[in-house]
């Protein structure tokens, strides 16, 4: 049996104290020990950022891609080898900004992944400039007019009708691990976005303005219902709805190609000889 | 002495050249003559100009010839651009109820094209197979070479389609003998009966990554290489490939990384500027030990340039670019044939050093046809390199994905479930994988990945080497100018000037002892590039610190000639092989030729 011990951090973590990594951490751990995942069953791919480090904390096969990348690598892995639970982290500016063009084009796709989104509002690991999510007027060192406009991605999500588009906080553990258990389990690219107090760089969006302010969608709601979930993604105010904000069952991408039907692409023979009839069509 | 035949199709995009153009060649492939052809498109769908040559010889041939045979014009504007290259014996086929030549001088070859195709296959749209029969009866070769080829050509769009084509092209053929017997010509004798594929560059890269094992493609389209995403693309069912367009060329290296650290054989395409936005995927392979195959088809720059125009400009890029240092490997093919074999190649290394390996190929080389011996299969050894097997790594305690070792190659295991866990990272790290920022690991790991292109070394063929007994300059290029020069070269000989030819086509590592060598035996050395600041020639004296005498340059965006060559090596060396330094006068070693 596995259990959360089995994901202890092969290395030292580089977090400062009361990040709210740490909650993301711990809820994955149980999340991963829920389902009854191995170590070696879960590939992490993540970013640049401070959320890129996370695998690193975890015992797991990882793939530390480049900042704004750890999509189109996670994808292609759960295409070569789709044996594997494959689960991508990244920051707000890493999915949000550098990455943007991958989200979409991702979510639209609809692989079989789960996609971790750390979202503090500001860039960490940079040390604290704003990002595609900071509060409008958030003044930083680029932004000393203060923040424009931030973006609402979790709409975006649901625009690309994203399989499953959920919320949480991360001090709110049991929670978020529920969010992460169900996300894992769908069939299909589940985006998780965790609000993440970063204490460092962000004194506006702390654990108290976030406490506040967070509220868990309730039994009353659908979200299959892509019209509310349009309501509640756009919601960042006063309330910020946290919970599985929506749902769609889809055809997942890997069921469009014919190549990894029988067996996963990485355990296929390779003979040069069957290619001698298609050389013939060129004589 | 040598026989051949040079074919011209000219017309507006759209106007079916490329048809006629391949028609003609897969005829002529099949009457057992040797094949180059080539397209010069203008970047757009419909109207412009466009053509399409045919040269077919009785030997090897692997440039285009300058002069034309027999010209099909298919618009007027095609017999304008035209005429003056038609030799004095060579004939045009036009449709003489819409195209005039009044006043040219040049043999007529003229029939109702549509009236005829109207007339036969009650379809004037068919008047291009009325060209196409009329051209292979002025090559004197029989109706029935053609017939097989259009019915194959045509079999996607029904029986009925293939006759009616057929029918076409055998009143073109017939109303060419029955008319202008005077220009009937005897037809080239083969010297050899086997036969040939007739191929493209891109198309022997995708057979040559598809017998390699390559498992996963993806291609963000990018003129000149879109054709190899296509290609594999049909074939993906059947081959159990995945291929994948995706939504930029980012995510195009990053999938075809995450594909290769999972395990499978993966590639890319694209143009120089989408390996611009590449080359940090370029380096993410180069710090994680990814193994990638990247075929990058160069085209004019920078920027846009002229998309489809072929130039050799990406030689710095691919061999310098990238933040921090490296190990890589670049291969250039200079030959649809030489594509094929170098593309496994470059598969096998990828995975042998666990590099991203650069095939460097161009517009002029992706988009020529060409015939090859067949393609040897056997010939297809798949190297894996140092990769463990799932039996044996499921005993692995612990794994260690970037272990030191002599080599510098780490032993591979890929993830899967029940095996050791596999971590690798973009930061620098250590053994294991995890990152770290001290200065012993950090130096220790770069030293360790560099160490891979001392093996890498060997592994890099000689350049190919064509050597005269009393030569005295040296033709030195790289890649898809191989064919141009070498011809040049025997030209150049009967002329009395006699020079060796010197072609890389494994560019990097750089065959620094095998150049120098030759440097150091010639007394004028000509580098012959398609770019304008003679970007090997630079590579020659950063590797070996010779520097070559002059430097003929092309960047126009067409590919060079034999006789363009001759005709410039002519005005700077001569007959004795001396760099006319008088000429030239400032000593500039720099001949910029537009055409």
């Amino acid at each position: 049996m596995v259990s959360t011990t089995d994901y202890a951090p092969a290395m030292a973590i580089q977090w400062c104290p009361g990040c709210g990594n740490f909650g993301i951490l711990t809820a994955m751990r149980r999340a991963l020990v829920d389902i009854g995942l191995e170590p070696n069953q879960v590939l992490m791919v993540s970013g640049i950022g401070q959320a890129g480090k996370f695998p690193h904390y975890v015992h797991s096969h990882v793939f530390n891609e480049l900042h704004g990348r750890p999509i189109p690598a996670a994808q292609a892995v759960k295409i070569a080898n789709n044996e594997l639970t494959v689960i991508a982290f990244s920051g707000d500016g890493d999915a949000y900004g550098e990455g943007g063009n991958h989200f979409i084009s991702a979510m639209t796709r609809n692989v079989d992944i789960t996609y971790i989104v750390h979202n503090n509002q500001v860039y960490g690991l940079t040390t604290g400039q704003a990002s595609p999510t900071s509060d409008l007027g958030f003044v930083t060192r680029t932004t000393p007019q203060g923040a424009w406009e931030p973006m609402r991605p979790l709409a975006i999500a649901v625009a690309c009708d994203c399989s499953f588009v959920a919320r949480g906080f991360s001090a709110d553990i049991e929670h978020l691990a529920g969010l992460f258990k169900a996300g894992i389990q769908n069939k299909g690219f589940s985006c998780i976005e965790v609000l993440q107090p970063c204490v460092a760089w962000n004194h506006k969006n702390t654990y108290d303005w976030y406490r506040q302010k967070v509220y868990k969608l309730g039994e009353d709601y659908d979200p299959t219902n892509r019209a509310s979930a349009f309501v509640k993604a756009l919601e960042w105010g006063d309330r910020i709805p946290t919970g599985i904000i929506y749902r769609k069952s889809r055809p997942i991408f890997e069921e469009h190609i014919p190549a990894i039907k029988e067996s996963p692409l990485v355990k296929q023979p390779l003979d040069p000889m069957q290619f001698e009839q298609l050389i013939n069509e060129f004589m | 002495m040598s026989s051949e035949i040079n074919f011209m199709i000219g017309g507006e995009a759209g106007q079916g050249i490329q048809t006629i153009g391949y028609t003609l060649a897969k005829t002529l492939a099949r009457a057992g003559l040797e094949i180059f052809a080539d397209q010069d498109l203008e970047s757009r769908v419909r109207g412009g100009h466009n053509f399409f040559r045919v040269r077919a010889s009785d030997i090897e041939v692997s440039a285009l010839s300058e002069k034309v045979d027999v010209l099909i014009a298919i618009d007027q504007n095609t017999v304008e651009r035209h005429y003056t290259e038609v030799k004095t014996d060579g004939v045009i086929i036009f449709d003489t109820d819409k195209i005039k030549i009044d006043g040219k001088k040049i043999n007529s070859l003229g029939m109702p094209l549509e009236k005829l195709a109207q007339e036969v296959a009650s379809n004037k749209l068919m008047a291009n197979s009325v060209a196409i029969g009329a051209a292979v009866a002025v090559g004197g070769y029989k109706f029935e070479l053609l017939r097989p080829v259009l019915k194959e050509q045509f079999a996607h769009l029904g029986t009925e389609v293939a006759d009616s084509n057929i029918k076409a092209a055998k009143a073109g053929y017939s109303h060419a003998l029955a008319n202008k017997p005077e220009w009937i010509r005897k037809p080239i004798k083969p010297m050899n009966s086997s036969r040939k594929m007739l191929l493209s560059g891109n198309e022997a890269i995708s057979l040559g990554a598809m017998a390699a094992g390559c498992k996963f493609v993806a291609v963000y389209p990018m003129t000149p290489t879109s054709s190899i995403l296509e290609f594999i693309a049909q074939k993906a069912e059947k081959y159990k490939i995945v291929a994948i367009q995706p939504e930029d060329e980012i995510a195009a290296i990053n999938m075809a990384i995450g594909a290769g650290f999972a395990g499978v054989r993966a590639m890319t395409a694209t143009s120089g500027d989408g390996f611009a936005l590449m080359t940090e995927g370029f380096g993410l392979a180069g710090c994680t030990e990814t193994p990638v195959v990247i075929v990058l088809g160069q085209r004019v720059g920078p920027a846009v340039g002229m998309p489809t125009r072929t130039e050799q400009g990406d030689l710095n890029f691919v061999v310098y670019g990238g933040s921090g240092d490296f190990p890589r490997a670049v291969l250039a093919p200079r030959s649809v044939e030489d594509a094929f074999y170098i593309t496994v190649k470059a598969f096998n290394l990828a995975e042998k050093y666990q590099i991203p390996v650069i095939i460097l190929t161009d517009h002029h080389l992706a988009t020529a046809y060409q015939t090859v011996n067949k393609l040897d299969l056997q010939k297809v050894k798949i190297d894996r390199g140092e990769l463990i097997s799932e039996k044996e790594a499921k005993s692995m305690t612990e794994y260690k994905r970037h272990k030191f070792t002599e080599s510098g190659i780490s032993p591979r295991v890929v993830p899967f479930i029940g095996g050791p866990l596999v971590v690798t990272d973009s930061d620098e790290h250590d053994e294991s994988g995890h990152m770290i920022e001290d200065a012993e690991t950090r130096t220790q790991m770069m030293l360790k990945r560099m160490k891979k292109m001392d093996g890498l070394e060997k592994e890099i063929s000689s350049p190919r080497f064509h050597s005269r007994p009393n030569a005295k300059v040296a033709l030195i290029g790289w890649g898809s100018t191989y064919g141009p020069i070498i011809e040049a070269s025997a030209i150049l000989e009967k002329e009395g000037l006699s020079a060796n030819v010197i072609q890389l086509t494994e560019l990097w590592p750089f065959p620094a002892a095998a150049i120098s060598a030759a440097l150091n035996a010639a007394k004028t050395s000509v580098v012959i590039e398609n770019n304008a600041t003679g970007q090997l020639a630079h590579l020659i004296a950063a590797e070996t610190g010779i520097k070559p005498t002059m430097s003929l340059l092309k960047f126009d965006g067409r590919p060079f000639s034999p006789a363009y060559i001759v005709e410039q090596i002519k005005r700077e060396v001569t007959l004795d092989g001396e760099y006319n330094r008088l000429r030239t006068g400032d000593g500039h070693p720099v001949v910029s030729g537009m055409r």
